[in-house]
């Protein structure tokens, strides 16, 4: 019972202060991995190539993964409802005003100031996920060969990847599905 | 009574319009725009075409979900709290129902030697598609030397102390309202 209102409660937060999106969220899944112990990095690895990989918004796919690996089924319906009740509640709240908010000068001050971070903190959370993936930096204070710290053919992959995704602009489903292949035929 | 009849229908039916739209949107944010365009503009004549856009670019400055916030707006729009409850309920419900069996599947399997190295490529892929992304907001999102700093302030802090994110957000919006007031003041 007190891990669904925790989810309740860590999900609330999210959808509270999660500005940008889907993506927004994944540094905060990220810190609620290392507060709570739920699950690990490598875990949000594979959260996120589910949640691209499937219909709906990427970040309820999330929410709903996170939720069910924790809780089950009544642990996946409480971190989604958790994380759009913030939603609900502003939205509600904005539409009375609509004109009021979106032409206010204020918001737009303040993502002179979030989008920075915002992308910031996307890319530590991405770190994260690349140092459960390929770069093993955890036994850096061992003083082995700097060499051992990386993955080489995987470090070889994800350039090719990044290259091609910025090059043909396909979905994100499409890369997903190729590395699939890929870390079955490699070996990885 | 006919009227109360009416009523509960149309709830029911932004139900069903936005589980449709969960179902089939791939992506999330702007990938929906089209499908929604369709089912809610063309289709079911709800709101005008307009509207849909100014409904996504506040959606976007506020926190929580993207879809969710636009999808809360329609709904609301239609029928109030109920509306936007309906709404949000029948986007989000789709993705509970996906990935609660994909997770208890991929639970299942976990173990198997392919699906291991499937996982393997895979996260080598997530870290490439979260790359990009970074890629993208840095270049829309930082574009001067204050921003530059917000940027790499926000990526030091959240590397090296495991402290919340949501302290970096609000003093990023904090720090953005400052910088941009002193600013207009400057240049009166």
């Amino acid at each position: 019972m007190i891990v669904y209102w925790q989810l309740f409660y860590e999900f609330f937060q999210i959808g509270l202060f999660a500005i940008g999106g889907g993506m927004a969220t994944i540094p905060f899944l990220e810190h609620l991995s290392e507060t709570t112990g739920w699950y690990s990095a490598a875990f949000i690895s594979d959260m996120i190539a589910i949640s691209e990989s499937t219909p709906g918004p990427i970040g309820i796919n999330m929410a709903t993964y996170v939720g069910y690996n924790v809780g089950g089924l009544p642990g996946g319906i409480i971190a989604t409802l958790g994380e759009i009740i913030p939603s609900i509640i502003i939205v509600v709240l904005v539409s009375k005003s609509l004109e009021k908010f979106s032409g206010n000068h204020f918001v737009e001050d303040a993502f002179f100031g979030l989008r920075p971070a915002v992308t910031a903190l996307i890319m530590v959370a991405g770190l994260t996920v690349m140092q459960s993936s390929f770069l093993h930096l955890e036994s850096l204070n061992q003083l082995a060969h700097l060499a051992s710290y990386v993955d080489w053919g995987k470090l070889v992959f994800f350039v090719l990847v990044f290259y091609c995704i910025k090059k043909f602009h396909k979905h994100p489903v499409f890369y997903i599905a190729v590395s699939a292949v890929i870390g079955i035929v490699f070996q990885f | 009574m006919k009227e109360k009849e009416q009523g509960r229908d149309r709830l029911l039916d932004i139900y069903i319009a936005f589980f449709k739209m969960g179902l089939v949107t791939f992506g999330g944010g702007y990938a929906m725009l089209p499908i929604l365009e369709r089912e809610v503009v063309e289709k079911r004549s709800w709101i005008e075409k307009e509207e849909v856009l100014d409904y996504y670019a506040v959606s976007q400055g506020l926190p929580g979900i993207i879809t969710v916030n636009v999808s809360v707006f329609i709904g609301y729009r239609r029928r109030q709290i109920p509306g936007g409850l309906m709404a949000a309920l029948g986007v989000v419900s789709p993705c509970i129902i996906i990935i609660t069996i994909l997770a208890a599947c991929l639970q299942n399997f976990q173990d198997n030697v392919y699906v291991k190295h499937a996982l393997g490529g895979i996260s080598v892929c997530v870290t490439a598609l979260i790359a990009s992304t970074v890629l993208g907001l840095f270049k829309k999102g930082v574009k001067d030397v204050p921003g530059f700093l917000i940027f790499l302030a926000v990526a030091g802090y959240s590397l090296f102390t495991p402290l919340s994110p949501i302290l970096c957000v609000v003093c990023a919006a904090v720090l953005g309202i400052l910088i941009q007031t002193v600013r207009n003041r400057r240049a009166k």
